[in-house]
């Protein structure tokens, strides 16, 4: 399952990180060693085994639902890069 | 009054209840300690006002006979714990000047029991890294040389700034997190104590998220004790974290100097690595001898999957990190830089904002998780992942606890391992397993190698059973008689 240069184009777009040209075909020899050797995974008989998703042996809690903090739009926006009033400005998405 | 920085947390604690000293001057010692450390780059936000404001405080508060379990203690805070109104950047520019209007709920336990901040520690970006070298405030300094030498090491990673900090005498303690040894294997290396508690002991909430599933916090301090007294407090349920684990905290410290006679402590086959260095397997043989010593009973286990931990958890981690980091958009918080279109902010923004080594991971776990290669990659490492954790539960239904080295080799240059991640990877061999299953781990020092540069063993317990690790540690430390610090060079 070697990457090309065209797959790390296309992930990088699913990331939404924009790769310079020449960074292309080292990021390409790069993931292809970290893939090349994680692939002795295959190694591993996992016929039957239950994927593990969680370490946590519990169900997860229920809570009411009900309001327990919020209202305060001050803090929300205290980092936001802009805000006008109480709300977030972010580009167009309708053109 | 310098010497109140080598004291150990527990011995300050008591300095302060027989007022030898008090909460300002303790503070006020550190500050100078911190401020005349630059050149380790261990904090990357020294706050001596709010240090300062705190101790005074603490006074009052003991003055009053309210003193709490830490209280007037100065602590450092790892980077990636939000502080209210304290700059907190996981040492990524995509964060910027985040200040959280919120705290998290480790610091806020410590705060509750009287402890004092001196600042924020540097460590990889987002945590991910075993040498410090990510970080975007660039890499700490490890305060330890080898003897004769002055080549600049590693203090390990991803918690170096807090291990750096702990061991050169810039705190009493420091908060740390450790995802794939990033607690254990800095302390390994800067000879200090830390442990990664069980998966749910410590609350994630306000932590910066890097591998949901794997992160733990839990503290680094100079002695099993004093890190017994800090995890005590960092510890605890909390309804804001779903896998917070509602279950009581004991005293830690109590288990400390506690018999360890008839204890069973196995001995994991698999960790004998091919190319380990000889001064390290000569240590875990010192280490198994010291534990017979004191009434162990030494069992030769088998955890069949050790070797394919590490490539599992270089699925995991990286899909959960992905998916976790697609919060930097620049559109609520941190970096935003402007492109043509809101697709292009976005672009421009995380190219901008991360570093090399987060993208890396960030473009493996999109990968891993894309469409056609899910079962291939993520389902596999999964599965792989349960038999790991198999692995342990037949272990332990024979022994107590493992004894195993922490980490490979001892401090390493800086700069030896950056065009290989993979090498960089291998750093963790010893400890990513660990957090595969979600059990405590702790890295007590244990020796020195020939070049004078600490090595740690690590042992690793039940599920919930810090206890036993804090007992066993404890036998180690003592046997050990680590009394090595770094020369002043800084």
């Amino acid at each position: 399952m070697a990457i090309d240069a065209a797959t790390v184009r296309k992930v990088a777009k699913l990331a939404r990180i924009a790769e310079p040209e020449a960074r292309i075909e080292p990021l390409a020899q790069e993931l292809n060693g970290i893939l090349t050797w994680i692939e002795m995974l295959n190694e591993v008989d996992t016929d039957g085994v239950e994927p593990m998703t969680s370490v946590v042996h519990q169900g997860l809690p229920m809570r009411e639902d009900v309001v327990t903090e919020g209202g305060d739009p001050a803090k929300v926006l205290a980092n936001a890069p802009k805000a006008a009033k109480d709300f977030f400005v972010v580009p167009k998405v309708v053109e | 009054m310098s010497d109140l920085t080598k004291l150990t947390l527990k011995s300050a604690l008591e300095g302060l209840e027989t007022k030898a000293f008090s909460a300002v001057e303790l503070t006020q010692v550190h500050i100078e300690a911190v401020e005349s450390a630059k050149a380790l780059n261990a904090y990357v936000l020294e706050t001596p006002d709010k240090a300062l404001a705190m101790a005074q405080a603490s006074d009052a508060r003991r003055a009053r006979g309210q003193a709490g379990a830490l209280d007037g203690a100065p602590l450092g805070i790892k980077d990636l714990f939000c502080t209210e109104g304290v700059r907190s950047t996981a040492c990524s520019k995509i964060l910027g000047n985040f200040q959280p209007t919120y705290e998290s709920s480790v610091t806020a336990n410590l705060w509750r029991d009287g402890a004092v901040m001196l600042g924020k520690l540097n460590m990889d970006e987002f945590a991910m890294g075993s040498s410090n070298e990510t970080s975007a405030f660039g890499p700490v300094i490890n305060p330890w040389r080898a003897s004769g030498e002055t080549t600049a090491l590693t203090p390990g990673g991803s918690s170096g700034g807090s291990a750096a900090a702990v061991a050169a005498q810039l705190c009493l303690g420091a908060t740390a997190t450790d995802t794939g040894g990033s607690i254990r294997q800095p302390a390994a290396l800067t000879g200090t104590v830390g442990i990664k508690p069980t998966y749910g002991r410590c609350s994630r909430w306000g932590v910066v998220a890097f591998a949901s599933s794997l992160d733990q916090a839990g503290p680094i301090a100079r002695t099993v004790e004093d890190a017994a007294l800090l995890l005590t407090s960092m510890a605890g349920h909390d309804a804001r974290d779903s896998t917070s684990l509602d279950v009581a905290v004991p005293d830690f410290a109590s288990f400390v100097g506690k018999s360890v006679k008839g204890m069973r402590v196995g001995i994991p086959k698999e960790y004998r690595v091919e190319g380990m260095p000889a001064e390290i397997e000569q240590l875990w043989e010192q280490g198994v001898a010291w534990l017979k010593e004191a009434g162990c009973e030494i069992v030769e286990v088998s955890l069949p999957h050790t070797k394919y931990a590490l490539p599992a958890y270089y699925i995991v981690a990286p899909a959960e990190a992905s998916s976790n980091l697609a919060r930097y958009d620049g559109m609520r918080y941190g970096l935003r830089v402007d492109g043509a279109n809101l697709t292009e902010t976005y672009e421009q923004t995380r190219a901008a904002g991360f570093g090399e080594e987060v993208k890396r991971r960030i473009l493996i776990g999109t990968y891993v998780l894309s469409a056609g290669y899910y079962d291939a990659y993520y389902l596999k490492a999964q599965k792989v992942r349960r038999r790991i954790a198999d692995d342990f539960d037949q272990a332990f239904e024979k022994v107590d606890a493992l004894l195993t080295p922490t980490a490979p080799s001892a401090a390493f240059p800086l700069g030896e391992n950056a065009d290989d991640p993979v090498a960089m990877y291998l750093n963790d061999i010893f400890t990513v397993t660990v957090n595969l299953a979600g059990l405590p781990g702790m890295s007590v020092p244990a020796g020195v190698d020939a070049k004078g540069l600490p090595l740690g063993l690590q042992l690793i317990g039940r599920a919930l059973d810090e206890g036993s690790l804090f007992s066993l540690g404890g036998v180690i430390e003592q046997a050990a008689g680590f009394t090595a610090r770094p020369d002043r060079w800084w």
